[in-house]
């Protein structure tokens, strides 16, 4: 079963919802209905309730967090002290790690769907000895996980004195075998040969079909593929970690655990905006999240197929 | 399926060789950066061993000392246990996480589920918090006289010390299972939703309930999602590090060689870069054989299970 095969992309979010909105006709006396209610209520209060939680915390004082119902606003409403706390502190350093973190997981992300969009194409649409290896070894690195490989790449930038620049983080955030292999399966399903070989036939040349055919039916899915990357490079946080002593080049999850670590003791950074920063800093995530479900799912069933 | 094969070596085909070696270029030379190199390099570092003379007054000098690394980190008791403790975490909170992640899929895919829209993205949405983030959050959730939930308890009468050393690793497992089992069942339920209808269909006229037709129809069908997802969650408990180090600023009884990066972590802050390396060797190896012998065994399950 070779995976370029396979469809990549099933007409799901549509079929869902007509599917159960018939099905609710004909079954609606069940009394499994309600069990299976019950059990998805109590688990999204399990999911919910921390953000929750964190959304509350972000409106308190410090005090309160000690003094009120974590799960209910209570004390003084403390929000926006608490945000123009967070973004001055230390000569508003939560500004620059914001800043930081855009330019690893965007600047990042978007050199690796470029590298990933061109490899996945050339895997995809061209035949040269070597090719299944090549693939292979793209698909045996997308099971190492980026954090394994932190402390290898520390070791090895180390003597070459790029640790606590920015290059020591940037330069392993813009490779992903991930997208390259995403980028294979979407170039191989959505790339007509045809069309293809219609444009050499008109004399163009193979980057320029590349970027004025290829790109432009790819681009949805290359969309997810930014995503992906983008969300993983947030999220890496051990390669940052260890990379970057100097503050002011750390991404804000470097940065904030660095606050957390003070325990709010004496001068320390108190909890109260620890959490706040935390909440501000999910928001343009949860954002995108919630923007682009249909990106997400295409790759999480590419990604099933494998 | 590609182009170029039906043509052999005309100019034209070695022209588009040429392209796509040009094409894979960027990617092959940063993956010989990124991955290569430093899993090279890490394997080569890990057979020397810095020597330090008696008084500590010259330079340490690197000495190669083969397999004495490997050795060393096996008779290391604090290694040791930070393995066994993975492992242990792994075993429980794997299952746990994926047979939750499983049955709400399955209840989602079900047909007269009301609400399936909010209760997807409710799921998923932990999965929008980075790990690390999600960490802090649990951090606070769970640290004494701030935590929430002692709190709850204690108004039940219950009496709840999150971070005790006996409730650590429920803890991170918790705060695992919070993060990554939307990840999960979503996987699962879009393997779900590419099931033929009529397929389930048949099975309810042939009188089957609900239970049946997932136990019997749907659960084989996404026997390889259940596999991969596995697969992925002991790569991913492996190189658990994220939750505990987050965790130990408010549980300073959590020990600083947790887990087995933890470790590695340690002995790079020691400039013992020999010695990290061979942690990070052994753990990759572990990760490498617990994932592959899963694979394994589903295969010759399955193979059994067909014949």
């Amino acid at each position: 079963m070779t995976v370029s095969q396979l469809p990549v992309e099933r007409p799901v979010a549509e079929s869902d919802d007509s599917r159960s909105r018939t099905g609710a006709d004909r079954s609606a006396a069940s009394p499994g209905r309600w069990v299976t209610l019950g059990v998805l209520g109590v688990a999204s209060v399990y999911f919910l309730a921390p953000v929750w939680w964190l959304v509350v915390s972000a409106t308190k004082t410090n005090s309160a967090l000690f003094t009120t119902d974590g799960f209910w606003f209570g004390g003084h409403f403390a929000l926006f002290s608490n945000l123009h706390d967070a973004f001055t502190r230390q000569g508003g350093i939560y500004v620059r790690w914001l800043l930081n973190t855009a330019l690893y997981a965007g600047g990042g992300a978007l050199v690796s769907t470029a590298v990933s969009a061109l490899a996945g194409y050339a895997l995809a649409k061209y035949a040269f000895r070597g090719r299944e290896f090549a693939f292979n070894v793209v698909l045996a690195a997308v099971l190492v996980p980026q954090p394994l490989l932190a402390i290898p790449l520390y070791l090895l930038f180390s003597p070459v004195h790029l640790v606590n620049t920015y290059w020591a983080v940037l330069i392993p955030s813009v490779v992903s075998p991930f997208g390259v292999y995403l980028s294979r399966i979407y170039a191989a399903a959505s790339v007509p040969d045809e069309l293809i070989e219609a444009g050499r036939m008109d004399g163009a040349g193979e980057v320029r079909i590349f970027t004025t055919i290829a790109l432009r039916l790819m681009s949805p899915a290359l969309v997810t593929v930014f995503l992906f990357q983008f969300v993983s490079i947030w999220s890496n946080y051990l390669l940052p970690a260890l990379m970057l002593a100097s503050d002011r080049l750390q991404p804000v999850t470097v940065g904030l655990v660095g606050w957390q670590a003070q325990r709010g003791i004496g001068d320390a950074v108190p909890f109260n905006v620890v959490i706040t920063a935390a909440a501000v800093s999910v928001v343009p995530l949860v954002v995108m999240f919630l923007s682009l479900q249909r990106f997400w799912r295409s790759g999480l069933v590419a990604g099933s197929l494998k | 399926m590609s182009v170029a094969t039906s043509l052999a070596v005309s100019p034209h085909a070695r022209r588009r060789v040429r392209t796509a070696a040009a094409f894979l270029a960027p990617f092959a030379l940063l993956f010989a950066v990124v991955y290569v190199a430093p899993i090279g390099y890490t394997v080569y570092q890990s057979l020397f061993k810095l020597h330090r003379d008696g008084l500590g007054l010259s330079a340490p000098t690197k000495v190669f000392a083969g397999l004495g690394n490997y050795v060393d980190a096996l008779h290391d008791a604090d290694f040791r246990a930070s393995l066994l403790r993975v492992l242990l975490i792994g075993v429980v909170q794997v299952p746990v996480m994926l047979g939750l992640a499983l049955l709400l899929a399955l209840l989602l895919d079900a047909r007269s589920t009301l609400f399936k829209r909010f209760f997807r993205l409710a799921f998923f949405l932990p999965y929008a918090v980075p790990g690390v983030v999600g960490a802090l959050m649990w951090s606070y959730l769970v640290a004494p006289g701030l935590s929430p939930i002692t709190a709850l308890g204690k108004a039940v009468g219950l009496h709840l010390d999150l971070t005790s050393n006996a409730m650590l690793a429920p803890t991170i497992g918790n705060m695992l299972t919070w993060g990554w089992t939307g990840y999960n069942m979503l996987i699962i339920y879009s393997a779900l939703q590419a099931i033929p209808p009529e397929l389930s269909e048949a099975a309810r006229m042939d009188g089957c309930g609900a239970f049946r037709i997932a136990w019997h129809v749907k659960i084989p069908i996404v026997r390889p999602a259940l596999v991969l997802t596995t697969v992925f969650s002991i790569i991913g408990t492996a190189q658990l590090y994220n939750e505990p180090a987050v965790l130990q600023h408010v549980a300073p009884n959590l020990s600083s060689s947790y887990t087995p990066i933890f470790a590695a972590y340690n002995a790079v802050d020691d400039n013992n870069f020999g010695y990290a390396a061979t942690e990070s060797v052994l753990l990759a190896l572990l990760a490498f054989v617990l994932s592959f012998g899963f694979l394994k065994l589903v295969q010759r399950r399955g193979a059994e299970a067909a014949s």
